[in-house]
């Protein structure tokens, strides 16, 4: 075989499975969802053209944009986890004993299953649980019920989320500071004082585009906040989020035309950002 | 207060602080932990912080293994890591090869549909993807999971994509000088020097599959292909009023994590941040 013929047939051989699979259940399920958001159907029988309808029930019924405030508690979630992430990467990153192993526990966190976590905290939560258990312990009357409570269930969840998270934005954080060179450090640990200096002048202004970066992302994370809910409450108690409202109108209520609907507006909201994020870092992306 | 002085008492605080924050991460685990080893008796009458009478105990790992199916969920998680992973090196390393080593027509193009996909929320796109899997027959089978996680989740591709950058084209010259066909050149250079990239993307695949729970839990619901998060799942139902085989079955998906932790950490903390950088 000659080398122009073997390139178009290695083209084709390897590029065939990869974008088939790219375009039936990646590009595919998109261009369905937008067709689908124009019709009524229960997922089963005949779909209904109803152009507009879905679009404006959407916009019409306070109960679809509530779901949306309860973002908010996750995005100040992401700020609190981002401040925290960034002091102890900052703590460790001054010459400690024992650096790994504070890491490696602030950072495992991260790396457990979604539905352990879950039950961890549903049952850190419980209304006898650790959390009130520990509360009395300090002196403290009342029995706050974190996950039934409608006025506090966001405060836990978003708190869980904390705790899943924080860890990673800090190991990031730590990479960025690692490429400061460590005589810097060594020289600083001298004098107290030369610290907070050296945390201002110099590691600040490496890390922030790091610190923008990740902001941008828990917008985006904060909007799409799924699995600790879902596994923890179902949803209830003023605990739902657009994605599980989404998600439970297409599999719990068949309304397949109306959740593809808010699927369409989701993946425009996360577009806008992503477009924002673009214009912000316009350092060049890989692919 | 002298420098020393000072700097004696910065050391404190970090030690202080950072203790603290590491008491406070593992408490929530801790207490699952002494729980997994109280009868139920024990659990109902003592406190999440007193230790369990005896940690020799171990009936209730026994229920949660035997009654809560984990077994069962252990294995069906292994062998969706098993194939979705060489499925995912071998379709991420031939993208990424054709991708970064030829030029043709629609090369830009292919490369900005690899992109755009990353853009889309995953979770919400599930409303039109559960009708093409449950159309092509998928729903409640593994394939449905292998695919799936092959398909749109293509992080391997950017990591490959990187790594090639690092892998001088003269080599594949050479080859060529030597008569090698492209297919040698990919089989015999390309794939053994992307070996620490594939680390990597293992890394990220098994324990985002491991951790995964959506995915099985729309696409493969039925009792015998549950895996590790769906069958853990499941315990709310049935053990909702016994806490203490919860406990235990937690602990038990958090072993393989636990362990898997300890041994590759420096790997695990690089491939993530990798992997996250690209997002």
């Amino acid at each position: 075989m000659t080398y122009t013929v073997q390139k178009k047939v290695i083209i084709t051989l390897f590029l065939c499975v990869p974008l088939l699979l790219l375009l039936v259940f990646g590009y595919l399920p998109i261009l369905n969802m937008i067709g689908y958001s124009f019709t009524r159907w229960d997922g089963l029988g005949k779909k209904e053209w109803v152009g507009l309808a879905n679009y404006l029930e959407l916009f019409t019924r306070v109960e679809n944009f509530r779901v949306f405030f309860v973002s908010i508690y996750y995005f100040v979630g992401a700020f609190i986890q981002l401040a925290l992430a960034l002091f102890f990467a900052t703590l460790l990153n001054f010459p400690i004993k024992g650096q790994n192993l504070f890491k490696g526990i602030l950072f495992f966190p991260n790396l457990i299953n979604g539905v352990a976590i879950g039950f961890i905290f549903l049952y850190f939560f419980r209304d006898t649980g650790t959390l009130n258990t520990f509360l009395r312990f300090l002196g403290f009357k009342g029995q706050i019920l974190w996950l039934t409570d409608p006025r506090v269930i966001n405060y836990s969840l978003a708190a869980t989320s904390i705790w899943r998270y924080m860890g990673f934005n800090m190991v990031m954080f730590l990479g960025a500071f690692q490429s400061i060179s460590q005589e810097i450090y060594e020289a600083a640990a001298l004098d107290g004082a030369e610290r907070w200096n050296l945390f201002r002048y110099i590691m600040f202004p490496i890390i922030k585009p790091v610190v923008k970066l990740n902001l941008i992302l828990s917008i985006k994370g904060a909007l799409s906040v799924f699995e600790i809910p879902y596994i923890m409450t179902g949803g209830g108690n003023g605990s739902s989020t657009f994605v599980i409202r989404t998600i439970d109108t297409a599999f719990k209520f068949n309304k397949i035309g109306l959740a593809s609907a808010m699927a369409v507006v989701l993946t425009i909201i996360i577009l806008l950002i992503t477009a924002i994020q673009e214009k912000m870092f316009k350092e060049e992306r890989y692919l | 207060m002298t420098i020393k002085e000072r700097d004696f008492f910065f050391r404190l605080a970090q030690y202080f602080v950072l203790g603290l924050a590491a008491f406070i991460t593992l408490l929530p685990i801790i207490v699952v932990f002494l729980g997994a080893f109280k009868t139920n008796q024990e659990f109902a009458t003592t406190g999440p912080f007193e230790l369990p009478h005896s940690f020799l105990y171990l009936e209730n790992f026994k229920v949660a293994i035997q009654q809560g199916n984990m077994l069962l969920g252990f294995w069906n998680t292994l062998v969706l890591l098993v194939f979705s992973s060489i499925g995912t090196v071998l379709t991420g390393t031939m993208t990424a090869y054709v991708l970064h080593r030829f030029d043709f027509t629609l090369k830009n193009f292919i490369r900005l549909l690899f992109l755009w996909i990353t853009l889309i929320p995953n979770v919400t796109a599930q409303v039109a993807t559960f009708q093409i899997v449950q159309r092509l027959g998928l729903y409640n089978t593994r394939l449905a999971g292998i695919i799936l996680s092959m398909g749109t989740d293509i992080i391997g591709v950017y990591i490959y994509l990187q790594f090639l950058d690092s892998i001088s084209r003269s080599l594949d010259e050479s080859a060529l000088i030597d008569g090698a066909s492209f297919w040698t050149i990919y089989r015999k250079i390309i794939l053994p020097l992307l070996k620490p990239a594939t680390v990597t993307v293992l890394i990220i695949k098994c324990i985002g599959l491991y951790n995964d729970f959506y995915m099985p839990f729309l696409y493969m619901p039925k009792q015998s292909l549950r895996v590790i998060s769906t069958v853990l799942f499941t315990f709310k139902g049935p053990y909702g009023a016994r806490w203490e085989v919860i406990c235990a079955g937690v602990m038990l998906a958090l072993l393989p994590t636990f362990i898997v932790f300890v041994t590759m950490q420096k790997r695990i903390y690089n491939g993530l941040v990798q992997g996250a950088v690209k997002e």
